[in-house]
């Protein structure tokens, strides 16, 4: 607790003094970022302790409004959550230290180290908080802090658009959070007074499933809206792309997650009671967000947009296995809730590090090319060697394939699933098999997904009009990814330690634990629930490829025979430029004709033809545009409907004064008559 | 310590490398003669290898080290699938490393790579396969997981070898399901996409606008060649062993019985031999679809599957 105390107040005071220290910018950059990363160090040790330790610390602080103190806890659960935000602080400051360098001179570097810092400790305070009043304005805070870092290229009329929307979304959300507060504060102490804003009071009381319904559904919508579960993700691939790429490393690999901590701990810490269609509705939405959020993001050409979708997708998965968590726990299957809640927290924590991973290296792309278009990519494997390694294996944690940690937390999904026919309602388990699937395609388009995004812009050869001259990235960036990179494959092949470690978690939510059955065979295989049900060793599957791979290598390279290099084959055209390879476009053309009615597509050929034959056009210009369905179907009409009232709102505005007076006197009699 | 799961995780790792060759050898001699053409013998895959084991690699000019890996890594994950599926024994050491799920997932690896492979060059053709190869196979992997459910819902398990055991020992009644029949049916389909067989995908085209894997690996030469060719027999031997193992097991030797081995092994051979024919009956049989046929084809194999464990759910 001390820890993460200290490291808040040393991220508050980076915040304070770097407009002090800007007559060095170099050095502010290097001193500051070193600072964020020993305090984000901090809150990590904190938080693996105690989660290890499964202990639980309060404290209150005598600030903010008189006889409402602050309330601070820091639970097996809020320790899992500061873990998987400082580890990622961790890396993403390291690589700050070299990315940031390259704004000095023309950007203010000052404003954004010190969005960064209040950024961080917002969501340091988020799950620090215990307290309704102090969580709403360490989310605020967050909020706000993650605003300006995506204003801060604000040249472009795009990103003033995109960081509105953000805001919007944003507000809507937090003000259903604050509703949800509410009402659960209010049925703590019957309406009486202030003392239910506490998550202790809440915690201790129960409430009625009416209110309880809604309490939960205002905070699910509410949460939902900062997590970007689909219909409210539209601000997510708008918002993301656009802020400097560290700071879209932390959106979406953690800011992402404090809402699904609120959701968790909403549902799981202070209702506690809830019937099963609640999860059964997270799942639905989960599986919604996971399958298309991965289809946009196939649609994509925008190497930033592209991994914003798949935050879309990864949260939808984690949002499946809370939705089974729920289901199961409310039929009072304890052992198969808390597998379905150790593969979300497990997943929480692994799409924290490989999205993290991948936004780090888009930005080491950007920052090599400054260019975020695909299509114009190509070939950057061998300029930037140590780059292409790192964000394939990203890459290949995303899209599920083992032995790294995506698969993992999505094969623990997917045993939770086929436990499911021990439940007892039908429609669930007509529900479960559909569910299974959604999320087996889900992982399949990911793979394909990342085909794209890293065959289009590492392989091949460079598709672009001109070359700029490419060069691979500074030391502090290639550090920062290799952290993530490592703890990617240590997170894949070590399951069973870190199960084991975040073994409280589920003890504290749901009441039991897998790691008693997840550690049968011994630390090498995972086997949770039994061993002859199903077991996984990922250390095996990593060393026994690799041990075939060397042998082969060894046995085939035992006489010396040199490679020769020739030019690729042409079928005799003689003609190939770099143009005619596939892009992102092309790549993803079948996939797009097979789920082209999910999407509001426009496509468009214009043929000029040359004279001699129509056969032979000079220019083909093709048009392709592709949109979210939901913009049409759901915002449009909500954006309509709020300009129709606010005109209509607006005709009371007359600037006259007697008009004004009137209304007043209007309002005053009304009160009377109403109030007595 | 007992060694015996040692040496027959051995012997079945051997024969796997003897035999698929051999195996693909079969097929393409049934095809010759239901085709009415000579055939080049059971052995000729064997030749092939060793002719492009002993040539020289010709790389591309673009080719990067993934270009390079890729075979290598293909070869190791076939392999190592290879030790997971219960073909001659259910007793292996390696059986724990991998459930189903977890298998479909290596063989997913070994297509990721080579789709890579395939992007790295910088052609048109290898971009092509790629990107039709990642579209059949996002389709073809629930499809092939949901088929995989169905049989783990008869045995509650995912484990090969606990299913393949489960199965073997019930009576005829519990063997003969209607959600396995359904779950085979889907298994059949999707193998054959997997694979990359007939009306999916030819192996023997290499004309440009129908290959498929082909496509990816147009560029690869000598060992690399070798390697990929020799996984791509593997492949079709496992997913040979992987529909015996689940819906066939009888012959199947037990834990610790060593004396059952050879049993095995004459079970096998009648198997394969029958599948074989089947295989080809299906080649010759149909003609190639369109690419956008496929998906109505997985998407076909897909609904049975669901239809399979949907008929768990009622009927059983």
């Amino acid at each position: 607790m001390d820890l993460a105390s200290l490291s808040v107040i040393l991220f508050l005071a980076t915040a304070v003094s770097a407009p002090l220290l800007s007559r060095n910018q170099s050095l502010l950059v290097t001193a500051c970022f070193i600072l964020a990363s020993v305090a984000s160090a901090f809150s990590t040790a904190a938080g693996i302790w105690t989660v290890w330790q499964g202990t639980t610390e309060t404290m209150i602080l005598n600030l903010g409004l008189p006889e409402l103190p602050f309330h601070l806890r820091l639970d097996p659960l809020s320790g899992f959550f500061l873990t998987t935000i400082g580890l990622l602080s961790f890396y993403v400051s390291v690589y700050s230290i070299g990315y940031v360098k390259g704004f000095i001179g023309q950007r203010p570097v000052v404003r954004l180290i010190i969005f960064y810092s209040l950024f961080i400790a917002g969501m340091f305070m988020v799950v620090l908080a215990d307290d309704a009043l102090f969580f709403l304005i360490s989310w605020e805070l967050m909020a706000a802090a993650s605003y300006f870092l995506v204003m801060y290229e604000d040249e472009k009329a795009e990103n003033k658009r995109a960081a509105f929307l953000y805001l919007v979304i944003a507000h809507i959300g937090a003000m259903a959070i604050l509703l949800s507060f509410g009402v659960m504060a209010g049925l703590a102490t019957g309406f009486k007074d202030f003392s239910g804003y506490t998550f202790d009071a809440m915690r201790a009381s129960k409430f009625p499933v009416e209110l309880a319904t809604a309490a939960f559904f205002l905070a699910f919508f509410g949460f939902s809206a900062k997590a970007g579960v689909i219909p409210l993700h539209v601000w997510l691939p708008e918002a993301h792309p656009v802020a400097p790429s560290n700071v879209s490393a932390l959106m979406s690999g953690v800011m992402l997650k404090t809402a699904i901590y609120g959701i968790i701990r909403v549902t799981f810490d202070l209702i506690k009671v809830f019937p099963w269609w609640w999860g059964a509705v997270v799942l639905v939405f989960g599986l919604i967000s996971a399958v298309m959020g991965v289809l946009y993001a196939l649609m994509q050409h925008d190497l930033k947009r592209l991994l914003a979708y798949h935050s879309v997708e990864n949260i939808g998965i984690i949002l499946i296995g809370i939705g089974l968590s729920m289901v199961f726990t409310s039929f009072n299957m304890p052992l198969i809730a808390a597998l379905a809640m150790t593969a979300a927290i497990y997943h929480t924590l692994n799409h924290a590090m490989f999205k993290g991973l991948l936004f780090m290296g888009a930005g080491a792309v950007l920052h090599a090319t400054h260019e975020r278009n695909m299509e114009e990519m190509g070939g950057l494997i061998h300029k930037m060697p140590w780059t292409a390694v790192l964000f394939l294996i990203g890459c290949v944690s995303i899209s599920a394939l083992p032995p790294f940690n995506g698969f993992v937390s999505e094969w623990l999904t997917f045993q939770a699933f086929l436990l499911s026919p021990s439940l007892p309602a039908p429609i669930l388990k007509l529900l479960m098999p559909i569910g299974a699937a959604i999320l087996a395609l889900t992982g399949a388009l990911a793979a394909a997904c990342f085909v794209k995004a890293f065959g289009v812009t590492f392989l091949g050869r460079w598709r672009g009009q001109h070359k700029p001259k490419i060069q691979e990235v500074n030391w502090p960036m290639r550090i920062g990814m290799m952290l993530a990179a490592a703890t990617c494959l240590l997170l894949g092949i070590l399951p069973t330690l870190f199960i084991g470690w975040m073994d409280t978690i589920p003890v504290q939510l749901v009441g039991s634990t897998i790691s008693a059955s997840a550690g049968t065979y011994g630390w090498l295989w995972l086997t949770p629930v039994a061993p002859e049900r199903a077991s996984y060793s990922g250390i095996i599957v990593f060393l026994g490829i690799l041990a075939v791979v060397v042998a082969a290598y060894i046995m085939l390279h035992v006489k010396p025979g040199a490679i020769r290099r020739g030019a690729i084959w042409d079928c005799g055209f003689e003609k190939l430029t770099a143009r005619m390879q596939y892009n992102a476009t092309s790549f993803s053309m079948p996939i797009r004709r097979i789920f082209g009615y999910l999407f509001d597509i426009k496509e468009q050929v214009d043929l000029s033809p040359q004279s001699a034959h129509s056969a032979f056009p000079k220019r083909l210009n093709y048009y392709l545009k592709i949109r979210d369905r939901v913009w049409g179907w759901l915002y449009k009409p909500i954006a309509e409907v709020s300009f129709w009232l606010s005109r209509k709102v607006g005709m009371l505005q007359q600037g006259r004064i007697q008009t004004y007076l009137i209304y007043s006197f209007i309002t005053i009699i009304v009160l009377l008559v109403f109030v007595k | 310590m007992n060694f015996s799961p040692l040496l027959i995780e051995l012997m079945q790792l051997l024969l796997l490398l003897a035999a698929a060759p051999v195996f693909a050898g079969w097929v393409k001699m049934l095809k010759c003669w239901m085709q009415g053409r000579r055939s080049p013998g059971l052995f000729q895959p064997y030749r092939d290898i060793l002719k492009l084991f002993s040539k020289d690699v010709v790389l591309a000019e673009n080719a990067s080290w993934i270009f390079r890996f890729t075979p290598y890594l293909v070869f190791g994950a076939t392999l190592l699938a290879g030790g997971i599926i219960p073909i001659l024994s259910v007793d292996l050491p390696l059986s724990a490393t991998a459930d189903v799920i977890a298998l479909v997932a290596i063989f997913a690896i070994a297509r990721f790579f080579t789709a890579l492979a395939g992007m790295d060059i910088g052609t048109a053709f290898g971009g092509m396969g790629s990107s039709r190869e990642m579209m059949i196979a996002s389709l073809a992997e629930p499809a092939m997981l949901m088929a995989v459910f169905t049989m783990s819902l008869a045995s509650k398990s995912t484990s090969l070898s606990h299913i393949a055991q489960a199965i073997s020992q019930s009576d005829i009644h519990m063997a003969l399901r209607p959600s396995l029949a359904f779950a085979f049916l889907a298994f059949v389909m999707i193998a054959i996409a997997e694979t990359g067989r007939i009306p999916v995908d030819n192996p023997a085209t290499h004309l440009e606008l129908t290959m498929i894997h082909e496509a990816m690996i147009l560029e690869y030469s000598g060992r690399h060649l070798a390697l990929i060719e020799w996984a791509g027999m593997m492949k079709l031997f496992l997913f040979m062993s992987l529909g015996a193992a689940a819906f066939f097991p009888w012959g199947i030797a037990g834990a610790g019985n060593m004396a059952a081995i050879p049993v095995a092994l004459i079970y096998l051979t009648i198997k394969f031999a029958l599948a074989g024919v089947v295989l080809v009956l299906i080649e010759t049989g149909l003609a190639k679809m369109r690419l956008f046929r496929v998906t109505e084809f997985l998407g076909a194999a897909f609904l049975l599957a669901t239809l399979g464990m949907l008929a768990h759910f009622i009927l059983e």
